[in-house]
């Protein structure tokens, strides 16, 4: 048995975006959250740390050919490609940086849409880049639920926009209510 | 799970041509990973599906290098992750010294960045005039730009960076000259080296090494590969030989831990046990 999958991107900006969303999420939420947040590539994994006292969920840093869990947040380890695999499994990689960035949003999100198809929900969030926009598309196209982070009240309005622009059909939503959506959407 | 699409079963159908006319093996890749650069491939070569891309492939052998540059990733530096290097010098040197003669397999060994940093460590160690070193690969481009060991000059920086911070006692500027925009590696640091075409899926065993290094190669393997990959090194190691692997590879849920010791635990540095 697998749960569904939440998929978010965030860069700059992005730890207080991801601050003001992921601790409003309950221990025992039904899903899994995959992160990838734009990080200098020789850095230690700070995020973990920083989103474990912060989060009711548990949080730790994405492993090789690890199963996605409900009610864990993983975050893609800096210097490696996150990637889904169609078995639910997640998978790293040290392929070339894509957009500039390893890891990539466009990655873990085309691969969790073929992986996920309907069940996954894609989150893009603030940033100075273009990353994540045909990734987010990519999730629209199978299927998948696309929300954008309203770029009026994003940090860096340039990535939201750009995934608006790519992907027509996604909800432009303030971090209130991608908060209250994400919560909401796994009710009975 | 969703049920496989046209293209998962495109990509199947492709892996499977490769093997049956080419022996090279990639059905046990981690498949999102493959499923990617196939497309990158498809797109670089113009053509509207995976489909054509396996008949222009198996009706024109002269594409299968240009397709293998796409299946493998050639992604390397010189002492990439520092700390690893390092344990080897601190950890694993000291038992290394203990031996008349020794023999090193660098697997995987991409355009030779692993090799030569290995190379220059043991000469900084005084390990080198004792040492075979085997670097193989499946991809023949690469192991031909290992053998001539050049790299890009604008490279250079991040190489010496590293090297400073595994705790090198030399200038790597010693071990390069520098010429039209190149570093050309010196080549007594592979007067001992056998390069070799060696496939870790499809080759056995072919000596009894002292220390492997295999990084960022069982990454791309599916669980199952990299179950019988990690069973060869352990047939390929003396007793109480070296494994390293990548800063995000272990060894933890494969059926053969219990024959390695982990030796430096942060660094993926593994101990084959003595019996
Ligand atoms: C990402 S590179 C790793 C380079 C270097 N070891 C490092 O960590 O920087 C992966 C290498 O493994 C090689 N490779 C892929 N499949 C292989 C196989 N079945 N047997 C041997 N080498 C393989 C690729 O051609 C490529 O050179």
């Amino acid at each position: 048995m697998t749960c569904e999958l939440v998929a978010i991107g965030a860069s700059a900006g992005g730890v207080q975006a991801l601050s003001h969303v992921l601790p409003m999420l309950a221990a025992d939420y039904p899903r899994a959250i995959a992160i990838v947040v734009h990080v200098p590539p020789r850095r230690k994994n700070a995020l973990v740390k920083l989103f474990s006292e912060k989060c009711r969920m548990r949080v730790k840093e994405a492993e090789d050919k690890e199963p996605l869990r409900p009610g864990t947040i993983y975050f893609a380890p800096p210097d490696y490609h996150l990637l889904v695999e169609t078995d639910h499994t997640l998978a790293l990689s040290t392929e070339e940086p894509v957009n500039h960035s390893r890891p990539a949003i466009d990655v873990l999100f085309e691969t969790a849409a073929d992986a996920f198809g309907p069940d996954v929900t894609g989150v893009i969030m603030t940033g100075a880049n273009h990353d994540g926009a045909s990734g987010l598309q990519a999730i629209a196209g199978r299927g998948g639920t696309a929300l954008i982070q309203d770029p009026a009240t994003a940090e860096m309005a340039a990535m939201p926009e750009a995934a608006a622009q790519a992907c027509e059909g996604a909800q432009i939503l303030t971090l209130d209510e991608i908060a209250a959506y994400l919560a909401d959407m796994v009710e009975p | 799970m969703t049920g496989e699409t046209v293209e998962e079963l495109e990509i199947q159908l492709l892996l499977d041509a490769l093997y049956r006319q080419y022996h090279y093996d990639f059905r046990h890749y981690a498949r999102a990973s493959i499923k990617r650069r196939l497309l990158q491939a498809q797109r670089h070569f113009g053509l509207d599906s995976i489909s054509a891309l396996q008949s222009a492939v198996l009706h024109d052998e002269t594409m299968l290098p240009n397709l293998l540059n796409y299946l493998t990733v050639q992604v390397s530096e010189m002492f990439r992750d520092p700390s690893y290097y390092k344990s080897l010098r601190e950890k694993v040197v000291p038992h290394l010294h203990t031996y008349p003669s020794l023999k090193v397999w660098v697997a995987g060994c991409s355009h030779g960045e692993e090799l030569y940093s290995l190379a220059i460590l043991f000469r900084e160690e005084g390990l080198l005039d004792k040492t075979i070193f085997y670097a193989t690969d499946i991809n023949p481009a690469a192991l031909k730009a290992a053998q001539a060991g050049i790299y890009p000059l604008d490279r250079i920086r991040q190489f010496t960076e590293n090297h400073r911070l595994s705790g090198g006692h030399s200038s790597l500027s010693d071990y390069y000259s520098a010429d039209y925009g190149r570093a050309v590696f010196d080549k007594s640091l592979r007067a001992r080296t056998v390069f070799s075409d060696h496939s870790l899926v499809t080759d056995a065993a072919f000596a009894e090494m002292h220390l492997i290094s295999c990084r960022n190669v069982l990454i791309y393997f599916d669980k199952e590969l990299q179950e019988r990959v990690i069973g060869l090194f352990a047939e390929s190691l003396a007793r109480r030989g070296f494994l390293g692997i990548g800063s995000k590879e272990s060894l933890r849920f494969s059926s053969h831990a219990d024959r390695f010791t982990e030796h430096a635990r942060e660094d993926r540095i593994y101990r084959r046990k003595g019996r």
